[in-house]
């Protein structure tokens, strides 16, 4: 039970840590002031939560590693975050359409993940509940100000979707060892929570003016450490400091 | 009409530690620390500071982290050692619990007092509505202008009466 539940925690720890970093360079570049500032806290929040995974399974593996290691000491091919989480930045429109479809996920997954057989992990999901509510609150105003807006953010908001809509479908999709911790009622079942998700997304999009895309295209790979050209770029500016001063601390 | 202020249960279970507590000195001496990015509130009154415990010559003091990626929870841990170590406590470990998860119920009427004062409007009361009322004029004809205000924990609101713009403790 044990190498999977690691597995688990790690993969959990990557999708938030690689979203949170992605989302740290809007810092400085937001359209103002007040969005430079939501967007920050929204990266914190979910660094703060890898930090909550990855201090799990170092406990668990107790191979010497620290939660630190596990962020900063691994290479592309070992991450296991989806693929979502790792796309560049793009424009404010196609961010808030991640963030859409992402926090509508993780609130779904979170709110059952609170009742997780394994307390350490329902207690970290009942913080990050909280916090993804939140997010979820955002981003749909967003999307919905920007679909139903000018005419030039509505196409914005809608070419955003087109773009990170083929990334979706990994976000339902399970590892062997995520089934075996689903069947001890540790982890939750992705693929259930597809027909709640897809109706809330309708209901944005509907309330924004926006097309939903068509299901033609997705692209799979992340939980097998399979990534897109970007995440090694983003490693190694996140990585430099660990990597040039090994031991380095404050 | 008379009102029965009520008391989350979660809060209710930290005050009878801290009143049942056989170490009513050391949280007194705890008062002291403060939130390092709003220095009028202590951990106390934040509901940051969950339980203190005596193993021997050993101490464990017990916090819950606001929100996880919360930068000021390195420094108070810090503050905490501080403070202990100058009061000759040398063995202390601060541990950070995941539950009871915080929540801005744990937050005490005190600490709502001088967050008011201080310029930032206190979360509201649970099953008070969500209601923000201007920590300067009082008026709450106020509208928010970002959800997310200086650090994660706040929101900026304006008021729309003396329009001075506003930090809200968001409640959570």
């Amino acid at each position: 039970m044990s190498q999977p539940l690691i597995d688990y925690c790690i993969a959990q720890g990557d999708d938030a840590l690689i979203f949170g970093q992605r989302m740290t360079e809007w810092c400085y570049s937001a359209p103002f002031l007040e969005e430079d500032l939501a967007l920050a806290n929204v990266a914190l929040d979910l660094i703060g939560r890898a930090q909550m995974f990855y201090q799990y399974a170092a406990e668990l593996a107790d191979d010497g590693r620290s939660a630190d290691d596990i962020a900063f000491l691994r290479d592309a091919r070992s991450y296991t975050n989806l693929l979502i989480n790792e796309l560049p930045r793009g424009d404010f429109a196609f961010s808030m359409a991640r963030f859409l479809l992402v926090d509508t996920f993780n609130v779904l997954y979170l709110e059952q993940l609170v009742n997780s057989s394994d307390a350490r992990v329902a207690a970290i999901a009942a913080k990050a509940i909280k916090e993804s509510r939140y997010h979820l609150r955002r981003s749909r105003d967003w999307v919905v100000r920007l679909g139903d807006g000018t005419q030039e953010s509505h196409q914005r908001m809608q070419k955003g979707l087109e773009e990170v809509w083929g990334y979706h479908k990994e976000l339902f999709i399970e590892t062997a060892g995520e089934s075996e911790l689903v069947a001890n009622g540790i982890a939750v079942d992705r693929q259930a929570l597809y027909a709640s998700w897809s109706g809330q997304i309708d209901t944005v999009l509907a309330e924004a003016t926006l097309e939903r895309p068509e299901d033609g295209w997705k692209v799979v790979g992340g939980r097998d450490g399979i990534h897109t050209e970007h995440l090694g770029h983003m490693l190694s500016e996140m990585q430099y400091l660990q990597r040039s001063y090994p031991g380095v601390e404050w | 009409m008379n009102t029965i202020p009520l008391v989350a249960e979660a809060q209710r279970e930290r005050q009878l530690r801290r009143s049942d507590s056989a170490l009513p000195e050391l949280w007194a001496l705890l008062d002291s620390v403060t939130d390092p990015e709003i220095p009028v509130v202590s951990l106390w009154e934040l509901g940051v500071l969950q339980e203190i415990k005596q193993h021997g010559e050993r101490l464990v003091v017990e916090i819950t982290p606001t929100y996880s990626g919360c930068p000021a929870m390195v420094e108070m841990a810090s503050e905490i050692e501080k403070t202990l170590a100058a009061a000759g406590y040398a063995d202390v470990e601060v541990v950070s619990l995941l539950t009871p998860t915080w929540t801005t119920d744990f937050m005490t009427a005190q600490g709502r007092d001088k967050l008011r004062e201080y310029g930032i409007a206190p979360p509201s009361p649970r099953g008070q509505g969500d209601k923000v009322c201007c920590p300067q004029c009082g008026s709450a004809n106020s509208e928010l202008i970002s959800e997310f205000g200086s650090t994660a924990c706040k929101a900026l609101y304006r008021c729309l009466d003396c329009l001075e713009p506003f930090d809200y403790f968001k409640c959570i």
